[in-house]
């Protein structure tokens, strides 16, 4: 019995108690990255953004997730019942399974598999179907059109994020996250963000804004024609699985970034008042630039069309990213680079 | 690092499993919550399609252009050849010299039919 | 070892299982799903066997893309599945033949490995062990070089695919106003504005 409890109990309860300490915080930063959005957007658009509840409107939030929680569940008549309610919970699932992978310091990890980046690559191609099943399911025009322009979007960008994540792959030489981030030790001069790569992080970057659906990419749901896509009939708490769902992936998308090109949790330099500092500050700080930056991109750009959107993708990005993979590739074998392996 | 003995590397994947069934479990539990905790009352009316007002025409699913089935293909095909690359920029440094330029080669006949999709147009929207 | 044997049952099972759903539900929409789950279960199996990378790539390409396609098709194109069911006795035949065919080569493929387990090892380049190099690695030490003809032929194949593709689904829209960037860029104010001085009174 007590041989049981050492070998099966209590590693699973470790790894419960570990997926409680990701999820939680996780869920806490979506809840307040909606304020810091509304903030945030409201400070450059010369507003105040919410302020009424709670100071400065910290608790609004709460509010929202409360007023969410209590509305009615409406499941079109029209819709097909179980695969309209299997939609959001699909892209919320997917979302939260994703940081399963994500090394938030050096052994700091829940599955340190092999092929880490893969299973994100894997999981982030899933994001389509909550889309598409939802756009389907609930039956109604909107969605549908917003459901197939979502997913030809997000198809379209993955194959150039695949070759941007190729380029830092030839560097690194792993498919391991925790070594992607090991080689780009030493001081920020070492990131990947600077040399070589710093064309793919462009281009990743702009891909993850397509990817999550985000201004100024976000026509799929935009709210001026369709009525905000694919998740038209949704109401309750169905949509708000949608809207974490989304807002967990943009942290997601943005912790990538930190891990491929930022250096993960690396302090920016490699003495004392800086080491000091511990990673996960590091990484937690490096994925709310990149997020602030997201929102910063969404109060600057007008909407793009659906021609210049897929022109971007297919015709810059992947011929770009392509090119790209072979000069880096070149570089590895006949620059003398030595590859981790 | 990387984990190199088959019984370490399932253990690395249990919690994967384990957390998935967590994700499922709170998933259905916030959406079970919401049915217990809020007034359900549906009528017709509400439950009808979103139409702007309209009684909805038709069913929404409808044909659509053909060009959504050709990004979808193409998709796939680039899709392939990434999954070709991932081993290959991993072992870059084993095979060397050789083993990028079968890359080269390869890359080459398939940019060949990406300069033919550009070129008839295949990539273009209106 | 016990979770892992559980785990390779409840794989198994829920694969079987979906593959069956997949043949046997009514509506194609939830006969794709089930292939999904199929391929999940499988990926699963990979897993298990320390295939690691397979298992993502399943993942990635056919749940990630491939099923992605078939979604597309069997969701969008409206077809009246009524009808589309009565014709099924019709192809039966010719489905069980291929379908026999299938279990024959597997079969011989499972059988030869039977009756010479050293075979596999002496036509193949052997892999190094899997607590050496991660079977990533491994695989792509092999592919690139010692089957280079292979890999030349599978991008071939895929040349095939795309041109394929585009031949068989392309169709030029006339009249069509499409966005050329490089004449917007080529535009010069010389060529669009003219300052003409007009004299009060008088008129253009």
């Amino acid at each position: 019995m007590v041989e049981f409890l050492g070998i099966y109990v209590y590693p699973t309860l470790w790894t419960v108690f570990y997926i409680a300490c990701i999820v939680g915080p996780l869920l806490g930063s979506v809840a307040y990255l909606t304020l810091a959005e509304r903030k945030v957007i409201g400070w450059m658009q010369y507003r105040k953004g919410p302020n009424v509840v709670g100071p400065f409107g910290l608790l609004q939030p709460m509010a929202d997730g409360l007023k969410l929680l209590l509305k009615e569940t409406i499941i079109p008549s029209g819709a097909n019942r179980i695969m309209f309610v299997a939609a959001p919970m699909v892209t919320f699932v997917l979302s939260l399974i994703a940081w399963a992978v994500i090394p938030f310091d050096s052994g700091l990890v829940l599955a340190d598999i092999n092929v880490g980046i893969l299973y994100l690559f894997a999981i982030s191609s899933l994001g389509v179907y909550g889309i598409i099943m939802a756009g389907w399911s609930s039956n109604s025009k909107y969605a549908f059109l917003g459901a197939l322009r979502s997913a030809a979007q997000m198809v379209s960008y993955e194959v150039s994020m695949g070759f941007v994540i190729i380029t830092v792959l030839l560097y690194v030489g792993s498919l391991n996250l925790s070594a992607i981030v090991e080689a780009q030790s030493g001081g920020f001069w070492n990131w990947h963000f600077f040399g070589l790569l710093f064309p793919m992080f462009v281009v990743f970057f702009i891909s993850t804004l397509a990817e999550t659906n985000r201004a100024p990419f976000d026509l799929p749901e935009a709210e001026a024609e369709l009525v905000s896509g694919y998740n038209v009939e949704y109401s309750s708490m169905t949509f708000a699985m949608f809207f974490l769902g989304e807002y967990a992936n943009m942290i997601l998308m943005c912790g990538m970034t930190s891990l491929l090109f930022l250096g993960g949790w690396m302090s920016p330099f490699d003495f004392v008042p800086f080491t000091w500092v511990p990673g996960p500050i590091w990484f937690a700080v490096k994925i709310a630039f990149c997020l602030f930056v997201f929102l910063w991109i969404r109060a600057t750009f007008p909407r793009y069309r659906y021609d210049q959107l897929m022109r971007l993708g297919w015709k810059v990005f992947l011929p770009l990213s392509l090119l790209w993979v072979v000069l880096i590739a070149g570089y590895v074998v006949y620059g003398g680079k030595a590859v981790g392996a | 690092m990387a984990v190199l003995n088959m019984e370490g590397l399932l253990r690395e994947y249990l919690p994967i499993l384990i957390f998935l069934a967590l994700a499922i479990g709170i998933s259905g539990a916030m959406f079970v919550a919401s049915m217990v905790l809020a007034n359900q009352r549906p009528d017709s009316e509400k439950l009808s399609a979103y139409e702007c007002g309209f009684e909805a025409f038709d069913d929404a699913r409808g044909r659509f252009d053909v060009r959504f089935y050709l990004v979808a293909i193409l998709f796939i095909i680039f899709d392939l050849e990434v999954a070709f690359l991932f081993p290959w920029a991993i072992s870059l440094g084993d095979i060397g010299v050789f083993g990028f330029w079968s890359m080269v080669m390869f890359l080459g006949i398939l940019t060949i039919g990406f300069v033919y999709e550009w070129r008839k147009g295949a990539l273009e929207w209106e | 070892m016990i979770i892992q044997g559980l785990a390779f049952y409840l794989f198994a099972f829920v694969a079987v299982a979906a593959g069956v759903m997949v043949i046997s539900s009514r509506n194609p929409v939830h006969s794709v799903l089930f292939l999904i789950l199929a391929f999940f279960n499988a990926a699963g199996l990979f897993v298990l066997m320390g295939a690691e990378f397979l298992a993502m790539i399943l993942v990635i390409v056919y749940v990630g893309a491939v099923a992605v396609l078939f979604l597309f098709v069997v969701m969008m194109l409206d077809i009246n599945y009524v009808e589309m069911r009565e014709g099924v006795l019709q192809y039966l035949p010719i489905g069980a033949l291929i379908g026999i065919v299938l279990l024959a080569e597997l079969a011989v493929i499972g059988g030869s490995w039977v009756v010479l387990p050293l075979s596999e090892a002496a036509s193949a380049m052997p892999t190094p062990p899997i607590d050496q190099v991660t079977n990533t690695n491994a695989l792509g030490r092999l592919v690139y070089t010692h089957y280079i003809y292979l890999f030349q032929a599978a991008g071939l194949i895929l040349l095939v695919a795309m041109i394929g593709a585009i031949v068989l689904t392309l169709r030029d829209r006339e009249g069509v106003r499409r966005q050329r960037i490089s004449d917007q860029v080529d535009r010069k104010v010389a060529d669009t504005i003219e300052i003409v001085k007009v004299v009060p009174g008088s008129g253009v």
